[in-house]
């Protein structure tokens, strides 16, 4: 009895936004689609409740759960907290755009709830199957909230497209999965790292239950040669949904990443870094290089996310603990410039104008000086200019993969992050140096222009002062993979 | 208890009050921004350009002449998690040119007066927060927070040329980015490197720091991609016509008269005392770069139909004679260079004014589109002849001293040196007085020539200026010499000694 109460306690968070969720599904049905606010105002209440719980249950120790299947360090809450961040944000700056679509449902915020669920679980998970299920979870949510807008054609193909490669990605993952548990007879992270102390690092099967789990994993993080998906996808789905896909989900795959590969395989640390290795200079290389034909902003974001998940390889594949420090500092670098990106977006739409178009940005800052100093702010961050965070999010993993050794990659990723900076430049260039295509007033709702305001803000202000982000990154990797 | 008030509090922080007086001013400027009032904006930027230029003043009265080291330091803690500390001083070399930054500053405010009618508070304020920015990159002791000014001046630089520029704006705007970033992300992986040896992103910890030569000759080329395109030596030189064309005269004024000597001051801060062998190991490298640009590229100059362009290449080739200076390991040819490189700040900000008050009534760049100017604007061809000579290098203005100086250290080391150095006399004496010729004298070209109208008193004011100054430092250098003595000495003394760790092979 008492280990069902801690297990009950351990998973609270996760318990109240699923309970949440269903109820949010149920209260729609009896709500006046005047009064949808409530459902807005209750999503909100939602994920600041499991904030508090998740902040006040905070112990800096590892605890587990279910039976070792479920796990609660600092890793997991500080992600958590991240997800629930971003999530909020994302809520604040759709709501326009979903009432202006008609997609501003019950709906879309129990699907978002479950897929932040999802995320949770995988942030947690300790067990190969507990991974997975929070995996699906969130997949199958993000779907069909592409989907939402039956009618639109283009978004019923990017779910359609989604869903398929999505899809294939999971079952690649469990077939790695199973080839893994045939070999070490566990599914649980710490039994399966014990398992393979010692043991044949060269048999041909954990090798091939490597490739599938790697294949798998970076099908998800969209990284070259699985990127396919992310353009089409990114393109054709609502903005709001693209700025979801995009953004948090990255948080809870780089925690997978670290479940499975560092905290489970790190005797096959080897293997994987050669992997990861070649995945982060082509992913640097194509998305890069592909970004600069695009003429839709959101593709254009879409390959910028292909090489931004590159850069944060570079940490990765050093394969120490500084270097998961940094790349976890480099996605939530990422996660705060996306959702920034985006939020411009979105802002700038409005009711049978998407704003996706470069050429939609052209002269902003004759139609609004703050809002272009914003984006200015958001690309030059993507660039990697100081004095903004983007920065010391590349100076970060270039650091830990010049430590590792890696001089002539990181010299090569300079030289890609030049040719990133020409496409992030054209965007400026296009607010500041053009005329005004479309002269519109820019209408969005004040609590919108203000977070949008102190999320572009604070790429500059975290830019000038990063310790503390630095910090938290720092005691979440080392307390949880000591 | 801090008194916040007290000029203690001042003097210790003078650096930082340098940095950020004109950062915070030109967001002050910002908040202006009403383009159906501009004049509002414009005191505003210059109380605040003023205010920069005042706060910067006590660097030279409170200088310690006999002191080579950094003075004026202060700093904290900044980013512990990556040893990077919030350090700030400045030597002898440092602050002739932080000086001028601030004046210049100053100077862009005045002839942007009402030049600049389209987004007055932006442009502005790109300029006083650039020269912040610029000033950071002279004080920084800390080589991360030394790179984060260092990146961040390409921002406001950038949206200079880009807004405010000519027809071909963009590209030049784009080019002079990129090319730029690349050359720095290079030093970025140097920095990175010798912080993994020294764990410390200290300036002073880089210079004691040990290497064997190939790993010098690395870092001192990694310097290099940086550093050349900033000065910018041949061949990588072609981002600067470009810009310059399309820069607005404040633009280009600030590009000539300060952003180009970040490139050579960083030579003297970094790539030369952290990679002494192999500074001297590539010397002959570096002063035939050097040579070439001061022949080759002013044989370009003379072909020029541009005079903005003409004006760009003529930088290119004096600041050969800056890189040569460096390179030829004397004090004299040191101090000239850095006398060359203050000099220069005048003489190209005076030129490029000139071209703008041109520029402002006839909306031409080309040689060909004037002749006879001085019939119709008889104080502005003084003032422009004046200027013009002291581009060739007359012996009375500042342009004579620096090149001569130079000249005299390079007979000590190579005569040949000297020999083609001094062909620039000729070649620089052929191109500007050929074009002060062409645009000056002679018959009244056309109509718009024969209507122009003599200075007003705003631009009499900042020629006036420029032009004391120019003379002064010509008749009187000493005050700058005294001040970069010290620090020449010691700098020189470092460079001298062999930074190869004892018993390795130091073979490449």
């Amino acid at each position: 009895m008492e280990n069902i109460r801690y297990d009950l306690i351990t998973a609270l968070p996760e318990i109240v936004i699923v309970c949440m969720a269903m109820f949010i599904l149920l209260a729609d049905l009896f709500l006046k689609p005047a009064n949808r606010i409530a459902i807005y105002l209750l999503a909100q209440v939602t994920l600041l409740v499991a904030a508090y719980i998740t902040f006040t249950t905070h112990v800096p120790s590892v605890s587990y759960a279910f039976t070792n299947t479920f796990v609660d360090d600092a890793m997991s809450d500080v992600l958590k907290l991240m997800i629930y961040l971003g999530t909020s944000l994302i809520f604040v700056y759709s709501r326009q755009y979903l009432q202006q679509r008609d997609m501003y449902r019950g709906e879309f915020y129990a699907l978002t709830l479950f897929s932040v669920v999802g995320m949770m679980i995988m942030v947690s998970g300790q067990s190969m199957l507990t991974l997975y299920i929070g995996l699906e979870l969130l997949s199958l949510s993000l779907y069909a909230l592409v989907a939402l807008d039956r009618d639109n054609a283009k978004a019923t193909e990017a779910a359609m497209k989604y869903f398929v490669l999505g899809a294939l990605a999971s079952g690649m993952l469990l077939y790695g999965m199973s080839m893994i548990y045939g070999m070490t007879g566990s599914l649980n992270i710490a039994e399966i790292s014990g398992a393979l102390v010692g043991a044949d690092k060269l048999h041909s099967v954990l090798i091939l239950g490597l490739v599938f789990i790697v294949s798998g994993l970076a099908f998800k993080l969209g990284a070259v040669p699985f990127q396919m998906w992310v353009p089409d996808v990114y393109e054709g789905s609502p903005t709001a949904m693209t700025m979801l896909i995009s953004s948090v989900p990255k948080l809870a795959a780089f925690a997978f990443v670290i479940r499975l590969l560092v905290q489970a395989l790190p005797s096959l640390a080897i293997d994987w870094q050669q992997m990861l290795m070649f995945m982060a200079v082509l992913s640097i290389i194509i998305g890069n290089i592909t970004a600069i034909a695009q003429t839709n902003l959101k593709r254009m974001l879409a390959y910028s996310t292909i090489s931004h998940v590159g850069f944060m390889m570079y940490g990765l594949m050093s394969a120490s603990t500084n270097g998961f420090v940094y790349a976890m500092f480099y996605i939530v670098s990422y996660v705060l410039m996306t959702l920034a990106g985006f939020g411009m977006i979105l802002l700038l739409s409005r009711k049978g104008f998407e704003a996706d178009k470069l050429d939609d940005l052209k002269g902003l800052n004759q139609r609004s000086p703050w809002h272009a100093f914003l984006m200015l702010i958001v690309m030059f961050s993507m660039a990697g200019v100081p004095p903004t965070l983007g920065f010391y999010a590349k100076f970060s993993v270039l650091q830990a993969a010049l430590q590792a050794g890696y001089l002539w990659l990181v010299v090569f990723a300079v030289l890609m992050a030049v040719i990133g900076a020409f496409y992030y430049l054209r965007v400026i260039k296009m607010m500041y140096f053009d005329d005004p295509v479309d002269r519109n007033p820019i209408e969005a709702p004040m609590d919108m222009r203000i977070v949008l305001g102190i999320n572009s803000l604070a790429l500059l202000v975290i830019g000038l002062m990063p310790e503390k982000l630095m910090e938290l990154c720092i005691y979440a990797i080392t307390r949880s993979l000591s | 208890m801090l008194n916040y008030f007290s000029s203690d509090y001042f003097f210790s922080h003078i650096l930082s009050f340098s940095i950020w007086v004109p950062v915070l001013a030109g967001i002050a400027v910002l908040f202006t921004s009403n383009d159906n009032k501009p004049d509002t904006t414009r005191w505003v930027a210059l109380i605040g350009g003023l205010a920069a230029f005042l706060v910067t003043i006590p660097l030279y009265t409170h200088f310690n002449f006999a002191d080579g080291g950094f003075q004026f330091q202060e700093g904290f803690n900044w980013i512990p998690a990556f040893h990077i500390n919030y350090h700030l001083g400045a030597d002898g070399i440092a602050i002739p040119l932080i000086l001028l930054t601030s004046f210049t500053t100053v100077i862009v405010i005045i002839s942007a007066w009402e030049v600049i009618e389209k987004r007055v508070a932006q442009y502005m304020a790109s300029f006083l927060i650039m020269s912040g920015l610029m000033i950071g990159v002279f004080s920084a002791l800390d080589a991360i927070l030394y790179y984060v000014f260092w990146e961040a001046m390409l921002i406001p630089m950038f949206l200079i040329i880009g807004i405010w520029g000519g027809p071909n704006r963009v590209y030049a705007t784009i080019k002079f980015f990129l090319y730029t970033l690349l050359g720095s992300l290079l030093m970025l992986v140097a920095f990175i490197y010798l912080y993994m040896n020294t764990n410390s992103f200290e300036i002073i910890d880089f210079y004691n720091y040990q290497m064997p030569l190939n790993v010098q000759v690395l870092i001192f080329l990694a310097f290099f991609a940086a550093f050349a395109v900033k000065i910018p030596m041949w061949p990588v030189h072609t981002w600067l016509p470009d810009a310059h064309v399309e820069a607005p005269t404040g633009g280009s004024v600030v590009l000539a008269a300060i952003a180009l000597k970040l490139g050579g001051y960083s030579f003297l801060r970094f790539a030369m005392p952290i990679a002494p062998d192999a500074a001297h190991y590539l010397s002959g490298f570096m002063i035939t770069l050097s040579l070439i640009a001061i022949v080759y590229i002013a044989l370009v100059a003379l072909v020029q139909k541009d005079m903005k362009k003409l004006i760009a290449y003529s930088s290119i080739s004096h600041m050969g004679f800056v890189t040569l200076g460096f390179f030829i390991f004397n004090n004299l040819g040191l101090e000239g260079a850095i006398v060359q490189m203050v000099s220069h700040g005048f003489i190209s900000a005076a030129m490029f004014l000139c071209v703008g008050v041109l520029y402002d009534r006839v909306h031409s760049r080309e040689i060909k589109s004037y002749g006879g100017v001085a019939n119709t604007m008889p104080i502005f061809a003084a003032f422009a002849v004046l200027f013009a000579m002291a581009n060739s290098g007359l012996p009375g203005t500042s342009g004579f001293v620096g090149e001569f100086m130079v000249i005299l250290g390079a007979i000590q080391e190579n005569f040949w040196y000297a020999f083609l150095a001094s062909f620039t006399l000729i070649f620089g004496a052929a191109y500007t007085l050929w074009m002060v010729k062409r645009v000056f004298y002679g018959e009244i070209a056309n109509a718009k020539v024969a209507a122009l109208k003599d200075l007003c008193q705003r631009e009499f004011l900042i020629l006036a200026i420029l032009a004391v100054l120019v003379l002064a430092l010509g008749i009187y250098p000493q005050p700058l010499t005294d001040m970069t003595n010290a620090t020449v000495t010691q700098l020189l003394s470092h460079l001298m000694q062999s930074k190869l760790p004892v018993g390795l092979p130091s073979g490449l």
